[in-house]
């Protein structure tokens, strides 16, 4: 029963338009790699779901052109980065929304980041939370949600 | 403490910025540094990472496993009858071994003559520390598991024969400790703490023990702080000592600090202090200064 469960959850989602295809995973919130605020206090400081697509608008673009970390990001898919990336900060954020992307460990599999890459990654989404307007209790709430994530995503 | 020694200060940590500002740039093709501002602490009165009177689990400069660092600090405090300077210079290795040192100087004034040392003597003392962090990260991880790190300190007294005349045992000592250090992002709340064992008397400046044995006590410190803005961290600190001399009494110490980064590469720690009473000098209470270089 276990495994035939396991194998619904295993579903090959047709391809997102303009994004690559990946292999197949199963898909749940739990990928998101935490658990998503109580109430609506942390989604508010944000300015809402909107709030959360300008942070990682601006935190990609940054990022990309950030000259400590922006290679990392050279031959990404950056429209399936942008779109997964929107759905983890709702799902944490309690925005209502569906992460659909892979765990934390398998997307940064390979990618050989380091733990100063991470700290930029870091002070570039300090930067956006804090042109979004979020106030600094706040910013430093979700970077805790983050931080537990570091073993899966700092490998070297 | 003299207008030269000030300007003295102030050269030595424009030397150091120069020095620091120079050189990891080069080496490290603008990936010199890479902790989060703050998360390097700032420098205690004994040359260690930490906040100003306690020390802290943390690994001084500016880098992480990845790389080498280390700062350099001066210290002031001000009290009633004591001036306080001492500065000194640490390095960070692959954010897991810490080695430190600095000079501490306090200007006795007035108590001087009154001890019969002479008015405005000056006790001298170096300390050497290292520190290995065992487990643990203080700001990534867990939020239940913090940095915790084991250390020591050599603390080598220049004046024996003031700490024979107050009745000192030894004229150089060794502390041992464990920290344990956490930044709780949730709450944006530092917890600390510090076991240590020693038989310092004043930090060492009064030597180690007293004419009735030399053992160590355990000692603990404690401090609480909460970060307002990426750069500004306001708390408070405890720090429990020993009181083995006849001569005097020794108190606890507390202090209530802000730190801020004015870079990354240079903290300033401003506080208010208590010390107590210092070889028979009561009620010490005054301001601390402290300037922090890192990379």
């Amino acid at each position: 029963m276990l495994v035939l469960a396991l194998l619904a959850l295993l579903q090959t989602a047709p391809t997102p338009p303009g994004e690559d295809p990946v292999a197949p995973y199963a898909m749940s919130d739990a990928n998101a790699g935490g658990r998503p605020f109580k109430g609506v206090a942390m989604l508010e400081a944000f300015n809402g779901v909107a709030g959360i697509d300008r942070i990682v608008d601006d935190l990609v673009t940054t990022s990309q052109a950030d000259a400590r970390i922006g290679d990392i990001f050279k031959g990404q898919d950056m429209i399936r980065l942008r779109r997964t990336l929107r759905e983890q900060f709702c799902v944490l954020l309690n925005g209502g929304c569906r992460y659909t992307g892979r765990d934390m460990a398998t997307a940064h599999k390979n990618l050989g980041i380091q733990a100063k890459d991470m700290n930029a990654l870091v002070e570039n989404l300090q930067a956006a939370m804090r042109r979004e307007g979020v106030s600094f209790p706040a910013q430093n709430a979700f970077l805790g949600k983050l931080a537990v994530m570091k073993p899966d995503v700092v490998t070297r | 403490m003299s207008p030269s020694t000030v300007a003295g200060c102030i050269a030595k940590l424009v030397v150091a910025i120069t020095v620091v500002t120079a050189s990891p740039a080069a080496a490290h093709e603008g990936r010199a540094g890479g902790k989060l501002m703050l998360t390097n602490g700032v420098t205690t009165i004994e040359g260690s990472s930490g906040g100003g009177i306690s020390t802290w689990a943390l690994i001084a400069g500016n880098e992480t496993v990845d790389g080498i660092g280390g700062s350099a600090h001066v210290s002031v405090i001000l009290l009633p009858d004591y001036r306080w300077e001492s500065h000194g210079a640490a390095i960070g290795i692959h954010d897991r071994l810490e080695l430190s040192y600095a000079r501490q100087n306090l200007d006795t004034r007035d108590v001087g003559a009154k001890l019969g040392i002479g008015r405005g003597y000056t006790l001298n003392q170096d300390v050497f520390g290292a520190k290995l962090r065992v487990v643990g990260d203080a700001v990534y991880g867990s939020p239940y598991l913090p940095q915790i790190a084991i250390g020591a300190q050599y603390k080598h007294n220049l004046d024996p024969q003031v700490v024979a005349a107050v009745g000192g045992r030894n004229a150089s000592g060794t502390d041992i400790y464990v920290a344990a250090t956490k930044l709780l992002l949730r709450q944006s709340i530092l917890l600390g703490t510090t076991i240590r064992y020693t038989k310092a008397n004043q930090n060492g400046l009064l030597g180690f023990g007293d004419d009735r044995g030399g053992n160590r006590t355990v000692q603990v410190e404690g401090t609480l702080g909460y970060q307002i803005a990426r750069q500004l961290v306001v708390g408070a600190e405890y720090r429990s000592k020993p009181d083995n001399l006849r001569f005097a009494r020794e108190n606890d110490w507390k202090t209530a600090y802000a730190a801020y980064a004015i870079s990354k590469n240079l903290t300033a720690t401003a506080a208010y202090v208590d010390l107590g009473s210092i070889a028979t000098a009561e009620r010490q209470r005054g301001g601390f200064l402290s300037l922090q270089t890192a990379f």
